[in-house]
């Protein structure tokens, strides 16, 4: 088993790809805001900020599946299969939902479901060390196959009415602020939690004991280890931790976003996140800008058809595909990786 | 005894998902016994169903082949949903566009078109992996989603039947010359030549791999990219030519359906053959003759799969389960050791000839 060692000037290098971040993030939000005055000069203030909220809401199942990334890949461990862990939890929060018409035991049952299929997903990867792309592909699958079967299976003649989604909240003082207000503070709770994630992750990942220990395992699992971390334990933790946030996403597409559920209604959300997660270079507010600009390309989109601009949906339903593709091929070479992901970790 | 043990690990894999399968009916209200005879009598209790499962097999066999061949190059091919449905796209334009050429050669044409149109959506994650490092399980996936929404797109306005009795987002049909002839005489069978080209294609690849001089080359770019840089081997190139080829032969599966089968080409025809194949690529060990028998019984469930929903009133997605148990149990052989109590060597749990795809997110090879 062979493991790289960080080269020597990895920090400083660290530090000027920080501000290569920081650049594109600038890069990208200029052309958001002159596309966002060129809207409001044409439709009125109006239509950009409903624009900019559709952003926030369009971005959230991203961003949950890319912190969810974040958290995987920081020690270690590929999780391909986020769109998967998605797709389930969507199905189980509103299987959930339906039979208890309890909206707060759908959302815990939705982050449960994600963090065990998780579990499989750490069981495959870390202790019978499938290829973890392999075991992502094997969790995909299984969610296709799980949720399609308990959605005929159990809702055949549809779905029984009366079930509702998560309500807005307007929160007193900040709701109404002007401009960022109905932004950033009239959303839904999910929306609203994902931002909290982003910054409480932030945190945690570079400011807390576990936060240190998970990116040395993900780095340098053998270093990690003669200090004492249970690299294998923590990869475990943070891959259901990871597991539960995905499901968090996927609540996001039954309890918040619409009342039902359809087969195979993630469509690519959970992949899209692995985008902005490498877009992002494995920090959670990277991650979450790159989500932004993922948002954008749905919201403008809405927005248009709103407007009564006619673009054919196939056309407009492309640009994230696109831009995925422009994004990981534009950030992949230059962005570093946790320097262990892929590789499983065995005891000399 | 190593080919034993190498065929062990499928068949408990195959047995068990069974198994479990039958466990989630019942824990779900299902009537186990009728969806078994069900899933029999489809696949393989008739004639009339061994023909359908073959029917079935024939874009299981490209699509196991397809993501085989890219193992081999080290190289993960989610996107065979995609570049099927262009292959089809691409040949069904030619069927139905192209006028008076006589009957093999149009249907040749078709083929061939497809399997143009599949190779070139498969080229474009393997240049982009090549130049910019872009992973391609992410490029291919993405390509999934622009390919079908293509297809959609294309086949409710431009490629449209003008007819207007039809209703649905459907192409018109292609022309007499460019059909293939069914198999066998008798009418009530279905099965067509794109089986027999199915299972040519399967020992043209065997042979490119393991015969040739580019075989010899996408192996070793596969098995260590650094040591192929040494050699002199063009990586780069080698990884553009291997998902080429791997597409092409997704492109075949959609081409085949198209002249062999259906005759026209809707939206949301293949939902499901891409991830399909990977699971009937593992399951082969990621070789192209085994990927044969993995076909055969993928297509088995698939074509016995009706039949059982018939009896038994079990949605057909129950299928999708147990293919995804087999994967899991073919993925992780230590599971299956676990459960059995069984001795197998690790050398004979390698799954497709032990690759490893997520090192890292890759770097550009040029």
């Amino acid at each position: 088993m062979t493991v790289a060692a960080p080269p020597i000037g990895l920090v400083r290098e660290r530090g000027r790809e920080t501000l290569r971040l920081w650049l594109q993030i600038l890069f990208w939000v200029a052309i958001a805001f002159a596309l966002l005055v060129l809207t409001g000069l044409q439709f009125g203030p109006a239509a950009t900020i409903s624009i900019l909220a559709v952003t926030i809401t369009k971005a959230t199942p991203i961003t949950l599946g890319a912190l969810a990334g974040i958290c995987s890949e920081r020690t270690g461990v590929v999780n391909i299969g986020i769109e998967g862990l998605m797709l389930t939890a969507a199905f189980v929060g509103f299987m959930i939902g339906v039979y208890t018409k309890n909206l707060v035991f759908a959302l815990v049952a939705a982050m449960a479901s994600g963090a065990l299929l998780a579990l499989l997903h750490a069981a495959l990867s870390i202790t019978f060390r499938v290829d973890q792309i392999i075991s992502g592909t094997v969790v995909n699958i299984l969610a296709v196959g799980l949720t399609g079967y308990l959605n005929r299976q159990l809702f055949a003649t549809g779905a029984p009415p009366g079930l509702s989604v998560l309500p807005r909240i307007d929160i007193p003082v900040l709701g109404s602020l002007p401009w960022i207000g109905p932004i950033l503070f009239q959303q839904k709770p999910i929306a609203m939690t994902a931002i909290v994630l982003v910054i409480v992750l932030h945190f945690a990942l570079f400011r807390t004991k576990w936060g240190l220990r998970t990116r040395a395992v993900g780095e340098h699992p053998l270093a990690a280890d003669t200090v004492g971390v249970n690299v294998n334990k923590l990869r475990y933790m943070n891959i259901v931790l990871g597991g539960a946030i995905a499901g968090l996403g996927g609540a996001y597409f039954t309890l918040e976003s619409v009342p039902h559920f359809e087969p195979l209604m993630t469509n690519g959300r959970g992949f899209i996140a692995l985008a902005a997660m490498i877009f992002g270079k494995w920090t959670p507010f990277g991650a979450w800008g790159a989500a932004l600009l993922f948002g954008v390309a749905e919201a403008i989109p809405t927005a248009m058809q709103l407007q009564g601009i006619n673009i054919p949906f196939q056309i407009v339903g492309l640009l994230p595909y696109i831009l995925t593709i422009v994004v990981v091929a534009g950030a992949v070479g230059r962005a570093t990786p946790p320097a262990a992901v892929g590789i499983p970790y065995v005891r000399a | 005894m190593r080919v034993l043990y190498s065929l062990g690990v499928p068949l408990l894999a195959v047995f068990t998902a069974l198994v479990l399968g039958a466990v989630i009916m019942a824990a779900t209200g299902g009537d186990i016994l009728k969806a078994y005879q069900g899933l029999w009598e489809g696949s393989l209790g008739r004639p009339q169903s061994i023909s359908e499962t073959l029917i079935w097999t024939t874009p299981y066999i490209f699509g196991g082949l397809a993501v085989a061949f890219a193992f081999k190059a080290g190289l993960f091919n989610i996107g065979v949903e995609g570049q099927i449905s262009l292959g089809a796209l691409a040949s069904v334009y030619v069927g139905y566009a192209v006028k008076d050429v006589p009957f093999p050669l149009h249907a040749i044409l078709a083929i061939v078109v497809g399997a143009a149109a599949g190779a070139l959506w498969g080229a474009i994650p393997g240049f982009l992996k090549a130049k910019t490092g872009a992973h391609e399980v992410i490029v291919t996936i993405m390509l999934n989603y622009v390919a079908i929404q293509m297809t959609s797109f294309l086949v409710s306005g431009f490629m449209k039947d003008p007819n207007p009795l039809i209703a649905n987002a459907q192409t018109p049909k292609i022309l007499q010359s460019a059909r293939l002839p069914p198999l066998l005489p008798d009418p009530q069978y279905r099965l067509h030549w794109g089986f027999v080209i199915a299972v040519l294609a399967a020992i043209f690849i065997w042979w490119l791999l393991n015969k040739s001089t580019l075989g010899f080359e996408i192996r070793t770019v596969g098995a260590n990219p650094q040591a192929a840089r040494y050699a002199g081997i063009a990586v780069g190139k080698t990884i553009v030519v291997a998902m080429a080829i791997s597409g092409g032969l997704a492109g075949l599966a959609g081409a085949l359906e198209v002249v062999g089968l259906n005759f026209y080409h809707t939206a949301g025809f293949s939902v499901g053959y891409g991830f399909d194949s990977i699971a009937v690529a593992l399951l082969g060990r990621g070789d192209p003759i085994g990927v044969l028998p993995s076909a055969v019984l993928f297509g088995g469930l698939a074509a016995g799969a009706s039949r059982m929903q018939f009896l038994s009133q079990i949605p057909i997605d129950i299928i999708k389960l147990i293919q995804a148990m087999v994967l899991i149990f073919v993925a992780a052989p230590a599971l299956i050791r676990w459960i059995y109590r069984v001795r197998v060597p690790r050398e004979a749990e390698a799954v497709a000839g032990d690759v490893q795809f997520s090192a890292g997110w890759g770097k550009a090879e040029t």
